[in-house]
């Protein structure tokens, strides 16, 4: 058997059973850790695709940024009473969710297996990228040069998510209170 | 025999992406709704870096590249306003925010 299209079985699994996990655990510490044997799972997938830059970012960026995030405002959030979802939502809501998201998933497959014969449109094939320096190297170039502005952009972005997370995390202090 | 093709992850994509919605429907904890719309996006992404790799262009992978830094921002703001409704009304459960309600 191919290793690729094994390891492609391996991961894909992987990642449709955790994500299927992270729907359906009711702790979401479990959640969490769901997820992120996802991320780890993209990663390899991203890899067999040979997305290297994508892969490595992905680790860096999800897994660990993102996730830490996620677990720390877990553990900040220490609830009392667990949310009482899933189990406590009617039955017909959830089979309709389902049906609706089943049929959605039927739809896209469908589109999906349409692209299977699809033409090439560019040139950059696996030994084309290899001659010119690597995957992340194309990347780079590409994006320091066609794609500079919207580069840019993104570092305003970051900067107005920085100001919108401090300001609604901040605690409101109160006049006179010495606020830290 | 059949050998590994690109189009194959489309339909990985397409079920972690319909499973990620699901998770958003019927999930009331807002934290785990946050974690699915983090499914979506991943799912989005996988598209993208197949769709790069089946038409050969490098395009692919520069919007991957913008859609991680809109999740990182997105994934911040949304927990800070997690924590602020926490503080607020001490519940994450989206059923119970309803100030606009009353």
């Amino acid at each position: 058997m191919d290793y690729r299209l094994l390891a492609f079985f391996i991961f894909s699994t992987i990642a449709v059973l955790g994500s299927l996990m992270v729907v359906l655990k009711k702790n979401p510490v479990a959640s969490a850790f769901s997820l992120v044997i996802v991320f780890f799972s993209f990663a390899g997938l991203y890899a067999l695709m040979a997305a290297h830059l994508v892969a490595a970012l992905q680790i860096l960026v999800y897994t660990g940024a993102i996730m830490v995030l996620f677990v720390f405002v877990i553990m900040l959030l220490n609830q009392d009473n667990p949310v009482e979802d899933l189990r406590a939502s009617s039955g017909v809501f959830k089979g309709f969710a389902a049906l609706c998201t089943g049929a959605l998933a039927y739809f896209l497959i469908r589109v999906a297996l349409l692209a299977r014969e699809v033409t090439p449109r560019g040139s950059l094939n696996d030994e084309k990228i290899e001659e010119l320096g690597g995957n992340v190297r194309v990347i780079s170039e590409s994006l320091f040069s066609d794609h500079l502005f919207q580069f840019e952009l993104t570092s305003f972005l970051l900067l107005g998510a920085i100001v919108g997370t401090i300001a609604l995390a901040k605690r409101k202090t109160v006049k006179g209170e010495a606020g830290t | 025999m059949i050998a590994f093709e690109p189009w194959m992850m489309l339909v990985v994509s397409v079920l972690i992406f319909c499973i990620g919605l699901f998770g958003l429907i019927v999930r009331k904890n807002l934290l785990v709704m946050l974690m699915c719309v983090e499914l979506m996006l991943n799912g989005a992404n996988l598209s993208f870096v197949a769709f790069s790799k089946m038409h050969q262009l490098i395009e692919g992978h520069l919007s991957v590249l913008f859609v991680m830094t809109v999740a990182a921002a997105e994934s911040a703001v949304g927990l800070g306003l997690v924590i602020a409704l926490f503080r607020t009304l001490r519940t994450v459960d989206s059923d119970q925010i309803q100030l606009l309600r009353d």
